[in-house]
């Protein structure tokens, strides 16, 4: 990897025009990138703060930190942060927005305006959902479930809703855009199966985005019309039924799941293949898996409904339809592995968290089995068990993947190296905080301690300590590399364009690449994750 | 059915453990044995093996359908309460639990019940959803709103068994929790003959049944304007639509709150609603009279 030649280009999108309107007018999908990367820090330090509270909080069986009102509000809106304004635009519009064009050889998205437009729709519905938080907060839980929220809180319902739906449009139009580029814009000779996997989940995250957000949208607007006007969909006493919100509800937010692991899943192939030097294993496997992922993930709403009053039958065949998304992930989950067999296995930090993703999710994974299995649901649901298991999915798969990828790809957005040794300690204290943080979860919600308790029976004390310990080792791992990221943008060694011995067309341009990315529009002869050819070969 | 559940459990668990420990147990043997020795070394270029990929696509494929009949089993159990079962009415609110016993004993976060016979509980809701959780029985249904959720379980050992509140349901949520007390049959019966003061759910409907003025049209002699009742509770009756029902819990309560929905054939729909008028607990004494109704034109009282 010793390249003699690392040099800061004198021309690059991060000094091509400077000032702050050059930051909010720009139509570069890379500053874009940047921007969404402040916004989605901001808010996962924001719901980051609520956690720590939650966590303390439960140090102690009595409810004695805060009161139970604002206990509520803090889950609510630690659940509100991070789903909606942190985990679903995380990768897409971070690394996805700075990636999609650079991976498949474009200049940029098809539509450079409306991505800049989807990040100020973004930051409107943020601020109104943060509005609803220093006004007052919320307290329904992110899930909003009827008739709570429509009849029965007295917390600002509407106007965190209204943001949610804003974002929303962010969601459909940012999907769009990638699926208009990835179908339109490929260079020449980048056929769709010499794409990098990290585009197939893109891709893929990109049709449920535009396909299931606007019924979430609908959802909402139901619940505010519902509130404002009384309409009585989901109200009994005027003949609606409050479970159809939940039916709504999971039919966009369990697709929602898919919109946040899909992309990390892409990144890890990104990152096996980089730090094994080899070709993902299955390579198409592993692409239409994401693909079988995306469709299934539409099919399996009710499995978050098993106790809600849902006929048996229903129950079973959602059951069944959510016992089908396991093979999926099971075969990427081998793949991954198998591709690390007779690899060049390097150490490197984004290494040790696709590592680090593949353990963590495979746990997730195989304790969704738990709760597909409709007999053992029926006892696990709604307990701490569920909270285990989805931050399996969510942190231990998503955060790890994210981090993973921006480590990985840093040295090209900022065109400096982070320091190495940090970033591998800080990797290690968040694979082990995380663990500790959330593993007794498991125990907890089998042993029956339901989740969003504000107070709980003492004898679950000791596993609940376990977990805020864990915690506040998790939050230490994610201020680290803030630290050392900022750090390095001034005073990092100089990356060159490719300092990982990496192929992809992402690390045959500059770091960072200049605004149009590459110097000419690159011709692709060659298969993705050719790692044989001499590493010049496809310097376009 | 603690112990069903458990020994999916389990089985769940010893699949898991062989995964996380193949999965984790081949990543840090590659991770080693492959180590990067060399700066500029390439991995070994493999074409992927069809057999391998059918492989750990069949077999997860074929774990997960045993899990699935598996768990299914477990629970078509835990649904299907036996025939003959001890009914206890369960009203949630923010943030309490109600019960009603049908001799007449109310409790509140408090549920006593004897060992050994299969209880079934009827469930509604007075404004929000909440959810009746016993984590030693393994069991957990929601209680909704404007319709009746059953919940059975059959309890094997005397002692006091924590209920909580498992759907969240506003400030007070985690304060909605109580206490099943299983207790041997003799005592159980000493504890329910305890002083009911208002005497049973079905007298108490009786008397509802009178004050609302139901019977000036739901007469026993077939002359009223509305059907018979008497009887009629678990037949089928023959709709005004042409469809049939079931007369269940559900129904009665459908026709107090809403008679315009389901009109029993060869009957006007005159009915006026009572939505507003009972309560949840006044509609479960009027649903348990109408069930008390046998098709000799008394009142049973127990």
């Amino acid at each position: 990897m010793a390249s003699p030649t690392v040099f800061m280009p004198p021309r690059h999108y991060l000094n091509d025009g400077y000032g702050i309107k050059s930051w909010l007018l720009t139509r570069d999908h890379k500053r874009i990138a940047l921007l969404y990367l402040a916004s989605v820090t901001f808010f996962f330090f924001l719901g980051g703060a609520m956690a720590v509270l939650i966590r303390l909080e439960l140090a102690t069986p009595v409810g004695d930190l805060v009161t139970d009102e604002t206990y509520n509000k803090l889950f609510t809106m630690h659940g509100v942060m991070m789903v909606f304004f942190f985990l679903i635009p995380a990768i897409p519009s971070v690394l996805g927005n700075f990636l999609v064009p650079i991976m498949i050889g474009a200049k940029d998205l098809a539509f450079p305006k409306l991505n800049l437009a989807s990040w100020y729709i973004y930051v409107i519905g943020a601020t109104f959902t943060t509005y609803s938080l220093v006004t007052g907060g919320l307290d329904t839980g992110w899930t909003f479930y009827t008739p709570f929220s429509t009849v029965a809180s007295s917390s600002n319902v509407i106007s965190a809703a209204l943001g949610i739906f804003i974002t929303g449009f962010s969601s459909i139009l940012t999907g769009l855009n990638f699926i208009v580029t990835i179908h339109r814009m490929r260079a020449p000779g980048m056929t769709w199966f010499r794409m990098p996997l990290f585009m197939w989940s893109i891709y893929a995250t990109s049709l449920i985005m535009v396909l299931g957000t606007p019924v979430v949208a609908i959802t909402i607007v139901l619940v505010a019309a519902e509130r404002l006007f009384h309409f009585g969909f989901f109200d009994p006493r005027v003949g609606g039924d409050p479970v159809l919100f939940q039916h709504l509800f999971w039919f966009y937010s369990h697709p929602a799941v898919y919109i946040m692991i899909l992309p990390a899943m892409g990144v890890i192939s990104e990152l096996v293949a980089a730090f094994c030097r080899k070709q993902v294993f299955g390579y198409k496997f592993v692409a239409f898996a994401s693909v079988a992922i995306a469709v299934l993930g539409f099919l399996v709403w009710g499995h978050h409904m098993f106790v809600a009053g849902i006929s048996v039958y229903a129950a079973l065949v959602f059951s069944i339809l959510s016992f089908l998304v396991a093979v999926p992930s099971a075969v990427k989950v081998f793949n991954w592995t198998a591709t690390m067999y007779k690899g060049s296995v390097s150490w490197q930090t984004p290494m040790l968290y696709a590592i680090g993703f593949i353990g963590l999710f495979t746990i997730g994974g195989l304790t969704g089995l738990f709760l597909a299995a409709v007999g053992l649901d029926v006892h696990v649901t709604d307990t701490y068990f569920i909270v285990a298991h989805f931050h399996y999915i969510m942190v231990g798969g998503t955060i790890m993947g994210y981090l993973g990828g921006l480590h990985y790809w840093w040295p090209k957005i900022s065109g400096r190296l982070y320091n190495e040794f940090l970033a591998k300690i800080s990797a290690a204290i968040i694979f082990v905080g995380f663990n500790l943080t959330f593993f007794p979860q498991f125990i907890l919600g089998y042993l029956g301690m339901p989740r969003r308790y504000h107070a709980y029976p003492p004898e679950f004390q000791v596993l609940n300590v376990l977990s805020s310990a864990g915690a506040s080792i998790l939050g230490v791992g994610y201020l680290l590399p803030m630290i050392y990221l900022m750090w390095s943008l001034r005073y990092g060694r100089i990356a060159g364009s490719n300092p990982w011995g990496a192929v992809g067309l992402e690390w045959t341009t500059t770091s960072p690449p200049p605004t149009e990315n590459f110097a000419e529009t690159p011709i692709v002869t060659w298969e993705a994750y050719d790692y044989q050819a001499p590493v010049e070969h496809h310097v376009a | 059915m603690a112990g069903r559940v458990d020994n999916l459990y389990f089985f769940l668990l010893a699949i898991s453990i062989f995964f996380s420990v193949l999965i984790a147990g081949l990543i840090v043997f590659y991770a080693i044995r492959y180590r990067r020795r060399d700066p500029d070394s390439v991995g070994t270029v493999l074409h992927g093996m069809m057999a391998l990929e059918v492989g750990w696509t069949v077999i997860p494929f074929i774990i997960s359908m045993v899990i699935f009949v598996w768990g299914a089993s477990v629970f078509f159990a835990i649904s299907r309460p036996p025939d003959e079962t001890l009914n206890i009415y369960v009203v949630g609110k923010q943030w309490m639990w109600k019960f009603q016993h049908l001799d007449g004993q109310r409790e509140i976060n408090e549920l006593h019940v004897p060992v050994g016979r299969p209880v079934k509980l009827i469930m509604t809701s007075e404004d929000v959803i909440h959810d009746v959780f016993v984590p030693a029985f393994r069991v957990k249904a929601d209680v909704i709103p404007g319709r009746y959720t059953n919940l059975w379980f059959q309890p094997t050992k005397p002692g006091r068994y924590h209920l909580f509140c498992a759907e969240y349901c506003g400030t007070r949520h985690s304060g909605m929790t109580g206490e099943v007390i299983v207790m041997e049959p003799s005592e159980f019966q000493t504890w329910l003959s305890g002083g009911a003061p208002e005497g049973s759910l079905a007298s108490a409907g009786a008397k509802l049944f009178q004050d609302l003025a139901c019977n000036t049209c739901h007469r026993p002699d077939a002359q009223g304007r509305g059907p018979v009742l008497e009887g009629l509770f678990g037949k089928t009756v023959q709709l005004q639509s042409g469809e049939t029902n079931t007369v269940d819990e559900a129904y009665v309560r459908e026709s107090i709150l809403n008679p315009a929905a389901k009109v029993a054939a060869g009957f006007q729909p005159i009915m006026p609603t009572f939505q507003g008028l009972v309560t949840e607990e006044q509609l479960l004494e009027l649903v348990e009279y109408v069930k008390s109704l046998q098709a000799l034109p008394q009142v049973q009282t127990r």
